[in-house]
C-alpha cells in the first residue's frame, strides 16, 4: 500500500501524518501538493491531514475543496480508492461532497484539545478488528457533526457511522461527547465501499507510547490488514 | 549638510510636537549636535521610536550587563533576534520570550495574537522551524470587572494564532493579582531548532544587495506602538489609539514555510523581521549589526491602505512582514519560492558602504491610485538621512536614581502567626487548591493546541512540556527532546526583589530537571513599572542581581530576553515580574519523569530541606488570601542548596529510579501534594496519597502552604527507597519518607500521627478543576 | 419590529478574512475582485411591542456599543423596522 498525504498551505498536522504512516506504519508515503492536478502514481491511501488549509476563516474547507488536487482525491474516492480526512480533512471532505454532512463550530464555542475516547460503530476498512473503546486526541474549534434528519438516518441505517464519542468504559454519548455532535457521531465512512473515513480526533498523534498513546495506530493497521 | 525635504503636510517642530513624540529636551538637544541641523518631522518619528524604552533600552541597559550569556552551548547570546544554544549533532535550539502587555489590554484577542505572532517571526526569521511555544500570563484579581473578557479574549487569541500555525503550546502561567488589574501581562516565548551551520542573522551584509520586503502589505497599523509600550495607562482608558494590529496566523505560516524554505538555499545575506517600528527598526538594527549602510525606497513598499505618508509606512507595525537582504543574482529564486506560497516580494532597496540609513520617496505617490503613473527616478526625494549609528549607539543611556520601597519594613514585620488557625485543615485545603492561583489552568490549556505536530510528550500541566524534535541534516534525522518552564512569583519579587528574581530562576530549572532535562538556556521577560520612579528601578537592579546569581550558581546562562517598562496604571506599579523561561535538554526518552504519582503503592518522599518548624508563610498565596496583602519575611532561597537539589533530580531521572517528582511552589507542600495526587488529566491516574509529616501540629499552617523553595515531592517504588536515599545522602540533599501513595484520599498528619488533612481525591480534583469557574463559568 | 446590525472592521483594520476570500476567488477565475471585506449581520427581533423612534435607536446603539461590535476593531450600522 503506498500513501499520498496532501499538503495544503495551512495543513499544520502534516507531518505527524507522515511520520505515522511512513515510520510507524511504514507505508511508503509521499506528499501531493495542492496545486498538483494528480496523486503521485501508484497512491492507494490518500490522507488528508489536519489543519487551516488556506487560513479557513470562511469555512473550514471551504476554499480547500475547490484546489486542483481535490479534484484528483475525488476521482480517487469515486473510484473506491481509501481516503482518511482527519480533523481539517474530515471538514474538506464534507465541504468536497465526499461526505454528507457538515462540521460547526463547538457547542461550547471553543477551540479544544484533549483525549478522547471513541468507540467503533460500524464495520469498514479503518474499524474492523478495532477495540471497542480508543483513547485519541481532539483538537479543533470547529467539530460539531451535524446533518439533516435524513442524512442521519442513512448513516445510521448504512452501517456508515465509523465512530462515536464515548467515556472510558465505553459508554456513549452525555459528557462524553466534546462539542456537541449530533448522534455522538466522531467519525463516518463514505464512498462506494466504505472507502473515505473522515474523523475528527487525530489517530496519527496517538500512534506510539512516548506521546501517550498507540491506540490510533490500530486505525491505520486495521486499513492495511482489510487492503491485503 | 543640508537636510531631507519638508513633505507637504510635515507639521512645525514645535514642543508639543515633540511631547506627543516621548522626545524631552535633552534628547532632542542631543539628535540635533549629532545630526548638526534640526530632524525633520518624519526623522523625527524614526528617532522617537528607536530612542524608545523599548527600542533603546535606555533604562535597562546599564543593569541588563550584569547577566550572565556566555556558556559553552552558547552560539548566539542576547543583541539579536532570539538566543542560540547548542543541542548536539549540528543543531541548536533558538528562544525568546516577549512582552505584548499594553496591546493585549487594549484587544485581547488581537493583542494576545500578534505578541505570539512577533515571538514566532522572532525565532524563524533566525532560520529555525518553530517546536513549541508557551505564554505567561497575569490578570487582575479574580472579581475585577475587566478579568473574565480579558482573560477570554487574551487565551481565544494566543489560541487562535498558535493553532493556526501549528506550533503546539506546551506550557506556560496564568497568575491573578490586582496590581495587574489595569496592567495585564502576556509574555510570549517561542523555541524553534535549526542547523548550527543554517543560523540566520539580522545583518544587512555585502554592498549592493537588494533588500526585499516579503508578507502582509503595510497599513496605518499600531503606529507608535513602541512607544506606547513606553507609556502608562491612565483612568481615561484606552480611547483614541492607533489603528489596532490584526493578527493573520495564516499569513505568518505561508512566511514560515516560504523562509524556512529559502533559508535551506544560499540565497540571503541577512534577514529581520518587521517587528515594533516595523520598517524603521528593522532596517536600521540590520544596517547597524553589520556596520553597513541602507538605502530604501519607499515608492516600492506594498500596501493596503491610501495615502500612506513616508511618515506612517516608516513607523507602522502591520504585522507578519519580513526583510530579506538577498544575495545579488539570487532575487528570480527568492520570489520563485515566495510565488510557490502565493506570497508577494518586493525589492525595496539596497545595502550601501555609507554607514547611513537613507530613505527616498516621491512625495505624493500613491499605487494604489490608479490614476497615477509610476514614480521616475529624478522625482525621488530624500525624505531621511541619519548616520546609522546615531540612531542606535548614541541613543541616550540612564543609569536612573535608585532608592528602597519604604513600605517592605512593615510588611517583612508581619508576623503569619497571627492569623486564626482555621476550623478544618481539610476544608481550607479543599479551598486553596481551588483558587483561581492554585487550581487547574485546564479551561485555558485545552484551547491550546498542545499536540500539532505529534511529538509532545508533556502537555501542560505537567511542571514542564516536553517536545520530541526530529532534526534532519542530509538525508537522516536525528531526534532531539526539549523541555520547557516559565516561572516568576512577583509576589516573592516584590518582598524581595533578588531573592525573588533568583527563585524565578530556581523554579524555573527545577522545573525541567524534576522531568528529566538539563537546563541549557534561559529567556527572560522583565515587566516592571515605571524606571524613573526609584523604587521601580531599584527593584529592577536587585532583580538584575537575583537572576544573575542563580544563573551562575545553577550554571545556566541567559541568552535573549526583553524588557517591559512602564506598566502602571495611575502610577500604581503592578507586582516586579521578572518573567523566566527556561529550556532544558532530555538526553534519552527514557528518563522523562511524570509530575504526577503513576500508581497506588508507591513510597512519597520529600527531597530538600525541609526545615521542619521553620519554615516561613510569608509571601504565600495563603498569607494573601487571610490578609488580601502580600506580607511577611519571604523564605530566603539559599542558592547552594538549590544546587545540590537540582543535581540529584536530574541524576535521579537519569537513573530511572524515580517514579514521579514535583516540587513544591505556589500553595506550599499541601498544593504539591494534591497536585502530584490528582492532577493527572486522566481519572483512573488519581491515586491519592497517606503522608506523614515531622512537624508539629501547630505548625500546620507554615507546614502546609509556605511557600520555601527547594523542595520536590517524589514518589519511586518502595524497594528503591534506600537507593534514592544513598544517592540523596552522597550530594547531601536531605530525603524524607513521608509515606504512600493511593488509598483514592489525600491524608497529610503530623507528627504523633495528628490528622491535619484527610479528604477523598474526587472533592479536591472537583476544587482544582474549578478553579476558574468563578472567572469564566462553568 | 426587527433591527439589523451590520458590523464591520473598521475601514483600515488588516481582514485576512476578506483577502483569503479574494484570493479564493482569483484562485477560482473571478476576475477584477479588487478587495473583498467580510462583516457580521446580527438580527434583532424586538418582539411586536417595540416602537420604532429614538429611544429605540438610543437602545440599539447601547447594544452595538456595548457587546456586539468591539469598537476598538469595528465600526457598526443598524437598520432598524
Amino acid at each position: 500500500m503506498r500513501a499520498s498525504v496532501v499538503v495544503f498551505p495551512g495543513s499544520n498536522a502534516d507531518a505527524e501524518m507522515i511520520h505515522t504512516l511512513r515510520d510507524l506504519v511504514r507505508l511508503p508515503t509521499e506528499v501531493a501538493w495542492h496545486k498538483d492536478a494528480e496523486l503521485p502514481p501508484d497512491t492507494d491511501l490518500v490522507a488528508i491531514p489536519g489543519g487551516f488549509s488556506y487560513g479557513d476563516y470562511l469555512r473550514c474547507g471551504a476554499i480547500a475543496r475547490v484546489s486542483p488536487i481535490m479534484a484528483a482525491v475525488r476521482r480517487h474516492a469515486e473510484r473506491g480508492g481509501w481516503v482518511i480526512g482527519v480533523c481539517n480533512g474530515f471538514q474538506i471532505l464534507t465541504e468536497a461532497g465526499l461526505l454528507p454532512g457538515a462540521l460547526t463550530q463547538n457547542q461550547h464555542l471553543r477551540f479544544e484539545c484533549r483525549d478522547v475516547y471513541v468507540t467503533p460503530a460500524a464495520d469498514g476498512p479503518f474499524t474492523r478488528g478495532l477495540p471497542s473503546v480508543l483513547r485519541l486526541p481532539i483538537a479543533h474549534a470547529e467539530g460539531r457533526y451535524q446533518a439533516d434528519a435524513a442524512t442521519l438516518e442513512r448513516l445510521e441505517q448504512g452501517g456508515l457511522v465509523a465512530f462515536r464519542y464515548c467515556d472510558a468504559a465505553g459508554a456513549v454519548g452525555g459528557a462524553a461527547n466534546p462539542n456537541g455532535a449530533m448522534h455522538d457521531i466522531a467519525g463516518i465512512y463514505g464512498g462506494p465501499r466504505k472507502n473515505v473515513l473522515g474523523l475528527m480526533p487525530h489517530p496519527e498523534r496517538m500512534s506510539e507510547p512516548l506521546v501517550g498513546g498507540a491506540d490510533g495506530r490500530r486505525l491505520f493497521d486495521a486499513l492495511v490488514a482489510a487492503a491485503s | 549638510m543640508p537636510g531631507p525635504a519638508t513633505l507637504p503636510g510635515d507639521p512645525p517642530m514645535t514642543p508639543a510636537l515633540l511631547r506627543a513624540h516621548k522626545v524631552n529636551d535633552d534628547e532632542y538637544a542631543r539628535l540635533e549636535a549629532s545630526l548638526g541641523r534640526p530632524p525633520s518631522y518624519t526623522e523625527l518619528g524614526v528617532f522617537s521610536v528607536m530612542w524608545s524604552e523599548h527600542c533603546s533600552y535606555k533604562s535597562s541597559r546599564v543593569h541588563l550587563g550584569r547577566l550572565p550569556t556566555a556558556g559553552p552551548r552558547v552560539i548566539q547570546g542576547p543583541g539579536e533576534n532570539a538566543g542560540v544554544v547548542d543541542i548536539g549533532d549540528g543543531f541548536a535550539a533558538i528562544f525568546k520570550m516577549e512582552s505584548h502587555n499594553h496591546p493585549s489590554y487594549i484587544e485581547p484577542y488581537q493583542g494576545a495574537a500578534t505578541g505570539v505572532g512577533g515571538i514566532l517571526r522572532d525565532v524563524f526569521t533566525m532560520g529555525a522551524r518553530p517546536v513549541a511555544s508557551m505564554d505567561s500570563l497575569r490578570f487582575g484579581r479574580p472579581d475585577h470587572p475587566r478579568t473574565a473578557a480579558l482573560l477570554r479574549g487574551v487565551v481565544a487569541g494566543v489560541g487562535g494564532y498558535g493553532n493556526c500555525v501549528g506550533v503546539p503550546t506546551v506550557g506556560g502561567e496564568l497568575q491573578f493579582d490586582a496590581s495587574y488589574d489595569g496592567n495585564i501581562l502576556v509574555n510570549a516565548f517561542t523555541c524553534g531548532v535549526a542547523r548550527t551551520d543554517r543560523i540566520f542573522y539580522g545583518r544587512a551584509s555585502g554592498i549592493g544587495n537588494p533588500i526585499l520586503y516579503v508578507g502582509a502589505k503595510t497599513g496605518r497599523d499600531g503606529i507608535h506602538g513602541a512607544t506606547m509600550a513606553s507609556d502608562e495607562f491612565s483612568a481615561g482608558g484606552p480611547s483614541q489609539r492607533p489603528t489596532v494590529q490584526v493578527g493573520d496566523p495564516f499569513m505568518e505560516k505561508l512566511l514560515i514555510e516560504a523562509c524556512l524554505e529559502i533559508f535551506s538555499e544560499d540565497l540571503l545575506a541577512g534577514v529581520q523581521d518587521m517587528g515594533a517600528a516595523g520598517l524603521t527598526s528593522s532596517s536600521v538594527e540590520m544596517a547597524s549589526r553589520s556596520g553597513s549602510g541602507l538605502e530604501l525606497d519607499l515608492d516600492a513598499i506594498p500596501r493596503r491602505a491610501a495615502r500612506l505618508t513616508p511618515y506612517e509606512m516608516l513607523l507602522s507595525e502591520s504585522q507578519e512582514r519580513m526583510l530579506l537582504v538577498c544575495h545579488q543574482g539570487k532575487e528570480d529564486r527568492v520570489r520563485a519560492i515566495c510565488d510557490k506560497w502565493d506570497l508577494d516580494a518586493a525589492v525595496v532597496g539596497r545595502v550601501t558602504d555609507s554607514g547611513r540609513w537613507v530613505v527616498i520617496a516621491t512625495p505624493g505617490y500613491d499605487p494604489l491610485d490608479d490614476a497615477q503613473t509610476p514614480p521616475r527616478r529624478e522625482d525621488k526625494v530624500v525624505v531621511c538621512d541619519l548616520p546609522v549609528d546615531v540612531l542606535t549607539d548614541a541613543a541616550p543611556k540612564y543609569d536612573r536614581p535608585r532608592g528602597p520601597d519604604a513600605s517592605l519594613a512593615a510588611r517583612h514585620a508581619f508576623d503569619p502567626r497571627t492569623i486564626p488557625v482555621p476550623g478544618s485543615w481539610s476544608e481550607e485545603l479543599v479551598r486553596m487548591v481551588g483558587t483561581p492561583n492554585l487550581g487547574s489552568k485546564r479551561w485555558v490549556y485545552r484551547q491550546y493546541d498542545s499536540i500539532v505536530r505529534g511529538g509532545t510528550i508533556a502537555r501542560p500541566g505537567a511542571d514542564a512540556g516536553i517536545v520530541r524534535v526530529p532534526c534532519e541534516k542530509d538525508g537522516h534525522t536525528v531526534e532531539k527532546i526539549l523541555a520547557f518552564a516559565a516561572d516568576c512569583n512577583g509576589r516573592m519579587v516584590e518582598l524581595d526583589p533578588w531573592g525573588g528574581a533568583a527563585k524565578a530562576v530556581a523554579e524555573a530549572c527545577r522545573n525541567l530537571v524534576i522531568s528529566g532535562a538539563e537546563p541549557i538556556g534561559l529567556t527572560d521577560c522583565l515587566n516592571f513599572g515605571s524606571p524613573e520612579r526609584p523604587e521601580i528601578m531599584e527593584q529592577f537592579s536587585q532583580a538584575i542581581d537575583g537572576l544573575a546569581a542563580a544563573c551562575r550558581a545553577l550554571d545556566v546562562p541567559i541568552v535573549s530576553g526583553n524588557v517591559s517598562f512602564y506598566n502602571e496604571t495611575d502610577g500604581r506599579a503592578i507586582l516586579p515580574t521578572p518573567t523566566i523561561g527556561a529550556v532544558g535538554l532530555v538526553a534519552d526518552a527514557a528518563d522523562v519523569v511524570s509530575s504526577f504519582f503513576r500508581g497506588a503503592g508507591d513510597a512519597v518522599l520529600l527531597l530538600g530541606d525541609a526545615r521542619s518548624g521553620a519554615l516561613s508563610l510569608g509571601g504565600s498565596e495563603y498569607v494573601m488570601q487571610k490578609t488580601g496583602k502580600a506580607q511577611g519575611a519571604p523564605p530566603k532561597l539559599d542558592l547552594d542548596k538549590e544546587r545540590a537539589l537540582q543535581g540529584l533530580a536530574l541524576e535521579l531521572a537519569r537513573a530511572h529510579v524515580v517514579r514521579s517528582m514535583h516540587d513544591a511552589s505556589d500553595g506550599g507542600l499541601a498544593a504539591a501534594l494534591v497536585e502530584c495526587a490528582v492532577g493527572a488529566d486522566r481519572p483512573e491516574l488519581v491515586f491519592g496519597c497517606d503522608v506523614a509529616l515531622d512537624a508539629d501540629a501547630s505548625d500546620a499552617a507554615s507546614e502546609l502552604f509556605a511557600e520555601d523553595p527547594s523542595r520536590i515531592v517524589a514518589s519511586c517504588e518502595r524497594a528503591l527507597v534506600e537507593r534514592v536515599k544513598a544517592m540523596a545522602a552522597a550530594r547531601g540533599v536531605p530525603c524524607a519518607e513521608l509515606g504512600v501513595t493511593g488509598g483514592g484520599r489525600v491524608v497529610i498528619r503530623a507528627r504523633g500521627g495528628v490528622e491535619l488533612v484527610d479528604v477523598a481525591t474526587e472533592r479536591l480534583r472537583a476544587s482544582r478543576e474549578s478553579a476558574l469557574e468563578s472567572i469564566v463559568g462553568a | 419590529m426587527k433591527a439589523t446590525v451590520y458590523v464591520r472592521l473598521k475601514g483600515e483594520v488588516l481582514d485576512p478574512q476578506g483577502d483569503a476570500v479574494r484570493r479564493a476567488l482569483g484562485s477560482l477565475g473571478f476576475e477584477g475582485v479588487k478587495s473583498v471585506r467580510v462583516g457580521k449581520l446580527i438580527e434583532i427581533d424586538l418582539g411586536p411591542g417595540a416602537k420604532p423612534g429614538p429611544e429605540l435607536d438610543a437602545r440599539l446603539r447601547k447594544m452595538a456599543d456595548e457587546m456586539l461590535a468591539n469598537p476598538v476593531i469595528e465600526d457598526y450600522e443598524i437598520v432598524a423596522g
